[in-house]
Formats: structure tokens, C-alpha cells, sequence
């Protein structure tokens, strides 16, 4: 029963940080972008602009919350929550330290993973769909088709990882790291499996089905109020995990000397953090089919031989 | 090729966290505004204290957003204008009606803090505008140059100018 409750406590603090995490990172990235440009960024309300979060909250909430006449009512509602759902849904199978973990030891850990990260394209599809109008629908279409190939390489890229470890379960594969991080053998995963989580996560500079310029705002350019502070969050919760699943899967995880693992593990994902919005800074958008052809033709074929070379690596050295 | 470019990109990205912003933190910190800066316009007045306008009507003709209105002064013989409103609301600060004025009365100047809470305050009239000094060209008097006689000056007296040519005794 008291374990029970342990596990209940443990999780909904894990939830409640990653949502307030995520939106204080709306800040963090308004200020290092403004950094990277030369500005400040937003210094006014509380300490050096501290408390613009909580401004932003307070002006999220009090705008109008307009479902347009021309959407379909039901699912124009439930797209955003699929899409934070999922992504918060993804979290329970991250370990972030040996003892702070909803799932422990899942066996099949990673696939829970990519499954989830798979169901969050539906929130961004369904939200395009049933917005009914040109913009949202190309938003949405694009998300998918970039969404599933990059998803496909994404698993053949962590293949290598999971070769090496010998399982599914992210916490053996964060232990098996203990002497050698596989960013090291497994490097060319890494790659691949950041440029695939940096389009899952539809950043920048692969944020197409969003792609101001030419879409309005893409899939959620309906969207007003909280709905589109639930994609708003779900985005930036969504660099929290792909910088998590990074750091578990290819950098150690909690590991690191002297320091208490939480901390390790937190200065990990807040550097992939900060390199995930100086890839905003600095880099354009590839055109559309620029980047379909580097999923299918450049990303994929590598990371299939990335697979059969770890493979027989693994097979021709015995343990 | 691409990834190379792409690398540096954000390596040069990532020392711009280095260098020194180029914000000016606004009510703070003032930026600086050369004296040819296109804000808020007056109207001059020439060296003598008299009202530099003419009633010319050109930079009423000139303004793109057609925004000054004025009306000469009824009395005979008085050039001034009788009204002189801007409406700021609509001003572009364009300067075409300082380019345009050939008394110099109209006048941009380096200030551009003229918020109000109503549109209607954006109205600026002809006390709002009239200043007691000569603006930007301290020296300049319209009617000292011009070839007209005005109170204290005959034709011919002005600068740079010749005295009145005798039509008839031009004659051959
Ligand atoms: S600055 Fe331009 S827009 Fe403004 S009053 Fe003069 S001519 Fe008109
Ligand atoms: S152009 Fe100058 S002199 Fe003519 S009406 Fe305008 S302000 Fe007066």
C-alpha cells in the first residue's frame, strides 16, 4: 500500500516537473536565442525576465478559447491532449536516476518509447485534419509523412545501442554504460538517432509542418488559447525527452563520478537542451522534399549498415 | 559539404553567447538620436519672432498621408496661418513637408516619445506646434531673402538681392 502510494507520489511529481519544466523552457529559449542574436530576450517581469513564464500562463488562460465554426468539434479538442499525452506518456519508461523511474525495469522499455513518440503523430494529424482548413491539413500531412520515415530510421538507429547492451530495458542499457558511454562505439547512431529525434520532436530546422513562412503555423494555426498551449508544451515536453532518451541511451544516463546522479543527469539533458535551440538559431529549414530524401536515401541506407557492422562487430569479437 | 557548413553555423552561432548585446534597454537607457532624426515636427519661428509660415500650402500638397491641414489667416495682408493641425496618428515622419517648405517654418526633430492613451491627442494644433525659436536654421529669414517688401524692408534691400529694376526705363 505505502509503496503504492510512493510509486503515485513519485509520478505525479515526475509529471507536474516536466510540465513546468517544459514551460519554463519557453524561457530559457527566448533568452538564448536572444543571446544568439545579440538581444536580451525577455528581461522584464521578476528577476532578468524569471517570471515571464507565469505572465505568459496568466495570458494563455485569459485568452479567448475559440473553436472555429468549420472544425470537427471532437477531435479538434482531443488532438492537442493526444499529442501531450503521449509525449508525457513517454516519460514513465525514463530512468532518471537508479531510484526516480515510474516503469523500473520495463523489458521492452524502448519499444514503449518509440511507440509512444509514434502515437504523437496522430495528435499533430488529427489536429491538421480537423482544423478544415488548406493550412492546418498540409501542416498535418507533412508531419506525417516526416514523422513516419524519420521514425523508421530512429529505430534502426538505436538498434546498435540495443545490440550493444543486449536489451530493451533503458535502465541495463544505462548500467551497461557504466565504463564506456556508447556514444563512443555507437557514434554514428547517435547521429542518426539525434537528427531523427529532432524531427520527431518537429524542431528546428525540420519544424516543416509548422513552417511559418509558407503555412501560417501549420497543423495548429487554429489553434488558440490553452489547445494551442497544450501543442506549445507538448513541443518543449517533447525536447525534454528526446534529450532524455539521448542522454539514457548514448551518454550514461545518471552516471558520472563524485556527484549525486540526479545531477548528472540533469546537467546531461540541459546541455542537449541548449543544443537543441542552437540548432534553432542557427540553422534553416530544408525544403520538403530536401528533407524526404535525406530520411530515405542518406539517413536510412546508414543506419541499415550501421546495424549490420555493429551486428557483426559483435559477432566476430566474443566477449 | 552541407554538414561542414551546418557546423560552423552553429559553432559561429554559439560565440555570439559571447558577445555584447546590441539592445538598448528603452526607458532606461536612451539611444541616441542625430539632430536630422525625422520625429516629432514643429513649426519655427525667423530670427525676428515672427511666424516663419507662409500659408503656402506645399507641405499640405506634399504630405503622402495628407495630414497637415492649415488655412491662411483672414485678415488681408497677414500671411500667417489661421490654423495649422498634424495629425500625428497619420504621419509617416517622412520629412517631405521640412524638404518641401521654403521658409524652413516646418521642422522634424529628434523626438519621438508622443504616445497618448487617445487617438484624438495624437492631434497636434497650431499652439502645440508653434515654437518661440528658429529650429534647426537659426539664421534664415524667408522675407529678408525673398524679393518682397514686407514692414521694415523695401524691395531691393534683402540679401543677395538687386535693387528694383525701372521697367520703363529700360526702354532702348
Ligand atoms: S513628415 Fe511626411 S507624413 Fe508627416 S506631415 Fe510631413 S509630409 Fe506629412
Ligand atoms: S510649406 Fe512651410 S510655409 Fe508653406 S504652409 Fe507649410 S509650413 Fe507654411
Amino acid at each position: 500500500m505505502v509503496e503504492i502510494l510512493i510509486d503515485i507520489g513519485i509520478s505525479v511529481a515526475l509529471l507536474l516537473s516536466i510540465v513546468t519544466l517544459a514551460a519554463f523552457l519557453t524561457f530559457v529559449e527566448r533568452r538564448l536565442l536572444g543571446f544568439w542574436q545579440d538581444r536580451l530576450g525577455p528581461n522584464r517581469v521578476g528577476w532578468e525576465g524569471s517570471l515571464q513564464v507565469v505572465a505568459d500562463m496568466i495570458k494563455i488562460f485569459f485568452k479567448q478559447d475559440w473553436t472555429p465554426s468549420f472544425v470537427e468539434p471532437v477531435i479538434f479538442v482531443l488532438a492537442p491532449a493526444i499529442v501531450l499525452v503521449t509525449v508525457l506518456l513517454a516519460f514513465a519508461v525514463l530512468p532518471l536516476t537508479p531510484g526516480i523511474g515510474i516503469a523500473g525495469h520495463l523489458n521492452i522499455g524502448v519499444l514503449f518509447f518509440l511507440g509512444m513518440t509514434s502515437l504523437t503523430v496522430y495528435g499533430v494529424v488529427l489536429a491538421g485534419w480537423a482544423s478544415n482548413s488548406k493550412f492546418a491539413l498540409i501542416g498535418g500531412m507533412r508531419a506525417a509523412a516526416q514523422m513516419i520515415s524519420y521514425e523508421v530510421f530512429m529505430g534502426l538507429a538505436l538498434i546498435g545501442v540495443v545490440m550493444q547492451s543486449g536489451s530493451f530495458d533503458l535502465v541495463k542499457i544505462v548500467e551497461a554504460q557504466r565504463h564506456l558511454w556508447f556514444v563512443v562505439p555507437q557514434f554514428f547512431g547517435f547521429i542518426m538517432f539525434l537528427i531523427a529525434g529532432i524531427a520527431e520532436a518537429h524542431r528546428l530546422p525540420f519544424d516543416l509542418p509548422e513552417g511559418e513562412n509558407e503555412l501560417g503555423a501549420g497543423f495548429h494555426t487554429e489553434y488558440s488559447s490553452m489547445k494551442f498551449g497544450m501543442f506549445f508544451v507538448g513541443e518543449y515536453a517533447s525536447i525534454v525527452l528526446i534529450s532524455s532518451i539521448t542522454v539514457i541511451l548514448f551518454f550514461g544516463g545518471w552516471n558520472g563520478p563524485f556527484l549525486p546522479p540526479i545531477f548528472w543527469f540533469m546537467l546531461k539533458i540541459s546541455l542537449f537542451i541548449g543544443f537543441f535551440i542552437l540548432l534553432r538559431a542557427a540553422l534553416p529549414r530544408p525544403r520538403y522534399d530536401q528533407l524526404m530524401s535525406y530520411g530515405w536515401k542518406l539517413m536510412l541506407p546508414l543506419s541499415i549498415i550501421n546495424v549490420a557492422v555493429t551486428g557483426a562487430l559483435i559477432l566476430s569479437v566474443p566477449a | 559539404m552541407y554538414i561542414y557548413s551546418s557546423l560552423r553555423t552553429l559553432w559561429f552561432t554559439f560565440l555570439h553567447l559571447f558577445h555584447k548585446t546590441e539592445t538598448i534597454q528603452y526607458p532606461e537607457q536612451k539611444p541616441y538620436l542625430s539632430p536630422r532624426f525625422r520625429g516629432r515636427i514643429i513649426l519655427t519661428r525667423d530670427p525676428d519672432g515672427e511666424e516663419r509660415c507662409v500659408s503656402c500650402y506645399l507641405c499640405a500638397a506634399v504630405c503622402p498621408s495628407d495630414c497637415i491641414s492649415l488655412q491662411k489667416s483672414s485678415i488681408e495682408g497677414d500671411w500667417t496661418p489661421e490654423h495649422f493641425r498634424i495629425n500625428f496618428s497619420r504621419c509617416i515622419f517622412c520629412g517631405l513637408c521640412e524638404e518641401a517648405c521654403p521658409t524652413s517654418a516646418i521642422q522634424l526633430t529628434p523626438d519621438f516619445e508622443m504616445s497618448e492613451y487617445r487617438r484624438s491627442d495624437l492631434v497636434y494644433e497650431k499652439e502645440h506646434l508653434l515654437i518661440s525659436g528658429t529650429g534647426k536654421v537659426p539664421d534664415y529669414n524667408f522675407y529678408r531673402v525673398a524679393g518682397v517688401s514686407v514692414r521694415g524692408k523695401a524691395k531691393g534691400e534683402a540679401l543677395n538681392e538687386a535693387p528694383p529694376v525701372d521697367a520703363r526705363g529700360l526702354m532702348p
